[in-house]
């Protein structure tokens, strides 16, 4: 069961982000546990400058903008 | 659906060799090219089969449009693209990790250089500002980076380029970057850290973190360049169509004195003003921008111009309402009020520089 985080305040992007990572996940027929992290106080604690940022089994993978589908795919296969 | 695929590291069996990008983007190129050479001949044409005397207002109006519509989106695309490719080597963490123990003086001049350079949405702008002082980068500076950023964008300086000339584009880079430096400066100056929200004050930062891009190849790279591109025109064009269609409009019938009375170099009020009128708007440049030629071909002054469209980019309402989460109302206030002075200055100054009798 992997525990992905999607950190971001709420924008268009940042939705688009989820779907991409349950999207993969079933893609991929991997497990994820799918959270929205949408507290500017919380997201500051991951350490990122720009959303929408990415964190799987708490470790930060990705921020700023969409991610690569096929990075998407290796972080979640690790 | 193979799972092998999946163990390939990027670049992988999924995207064509490196050679045929190269060739479709030189191709890509050399058709940009041919079209825009034809552009001149083609709006006369389209001009010439309608219904209308091509000397009269109606006439000249369309030539204008169908000429600048396609001339405008065409340039834009071009250097939407370029700076999509020279922004996928800066983030908002490698820009952070720049920052990070650099001093006011230099460190604003840098920081508005990078808002330029940096990749950023308006929505990032509250994560951004907190990873910015959390991480140590002084206010003054963390607020050049976020006036340069949205103020002197591609977009603004892409339609200046295509509609008035480099040399008003170059100008307002020059000088947009100027109020950015400035104005971060003072704000540095008036040392106004206690007056950050509470909950910004004591957060719980975690360490800075710059993500690993993965080694991006040059065709990412370019693949970025094509995103930018179909998010940014994808987002702008129909404001770029309004804003040539008001330019137009404005160019076949409003009398120049009128625009000479109301916004010409001797009315002294008329900055303030564009300021003022500028702050509600919030259209972003590719709207603004068309209109704004139009009014100098009428006669409204070069400073006042500027002023107005740096106060309609720079000073916009729902930015700050974003950042009100993290500033109090007394900084924002302060904020305007210095960034509001800074363009005030460049309007008359450029009125005063660039007066033609």
């Amino acid at each position: 069961m992997k525990d992905v985080k999607v950190l971001g305040p709420g924008c268009k992007r940042c939705e688009t982000t989820v779907t991409m990572v349950k999207d993969a996940a079933t893609r991929l027929g991997i497990d994820v546990k799918v959270e929205k992290v949408t507290d500017y106080a919380e997201i500051a604690r991951f350490g990122i400058a720009s959303t929408p940022g990415i964190v799987v089994d708490g470790k930060v993978v990705h921020a700023g903008g969409l991610p690569k589908e096929d990075a998407l795919e290796k972080w979640l296969q690790a | 659906m193979s799972t092998e695929t999946f163990a390939a590291p990027d670049g992988g069996s999924k995207q064509p060799p490196a050679w045929k990008w190269l060739t479709g983007a030189g191709l890509a190129l050399a058709a940009w090219g041919l079209v825009y050479s034809q552009l001149i001949p083609a709006s006369e044409w389209l001009v010439s089969r309608l219904p209308v005397d091509r000397a009269s207002h109606l006439g000249d109006a369309l030539a204008f449009f169908f000429y600048d519509t396609p001339k405008v989106i065409l340039l834009l695309t071009l250097i939407v693209f370029a700076m999509g490719v020279v922004r996928s080597y800066f983030s908002p963490e490698k820009t952070r990790a720049l920052l990070a123990g650099k001093r006011e003086g230099a460190g604003n001049v840098m920081a508005a250089g990078l808002g330029v350079l940096t990749p950023f949405c308006s929505c990032s702008a509250v994560p951004l500002f907190i990873g910015f002082v959390s991480a140590g980068i002084p206010l003054g500076v963390t607020f050049s980076f976020l006036i340069a950023a949205p103020m002197v964008n591609e977009v603004a300086l892409g339609l200046l380029f295509s509609l008035i000339g480099w040399k008003v584009a170059l100008t307002y880079l020059a000088f947009g970057l100027g109020v950015a430096i400035v104005a971060g400066w003072v704000i540095g100056r008036l040392k106004l850290e206690g007056w950050l929200q509470d909950w910004v004050k004591d957060i719980q930062a975690g360490a800075a973190v710059v993500v690993p891009d993965g080694r991006l190849t040059f065709v990412d790279r370019i693949q970025l360049g094509i995103e930018a591109v179909k998010d940014i025109v994808g987002r702008v064009w129909i404001w770029i169509i309004a804003g040539i269609a008001a330019g137009a409009l404005i160019h076949g019938y409003v009398p120049a004195d009128l625009m000479v009375r109301i916004m010409g170099a001797d009315a002294w009020w008329s900055v303030p003003a564009a300021v003022l009128i500028g702050i509600p708007m919030y259209t972003n440049a590719a709207g603004v921008i068309p209109i704004v030629e139009a009014l100098l071909t009428k006669g409204a002054a070069l400073g006042t111009t500027l002023a107005f469209m740096m106060s309609v980019i720079a000073l916009s309402l729902p930015e700050m309402i974003i950042l009100r989460k993290v500033l109090t109302v007394r900084l924002i206030a302060v904020f305007v009020g210095v960034v509001g002075t800074g363009i005030l200055a460049v309007g008359f100054l450029f009125n005063v520089l660039f007066q033609t009798p």
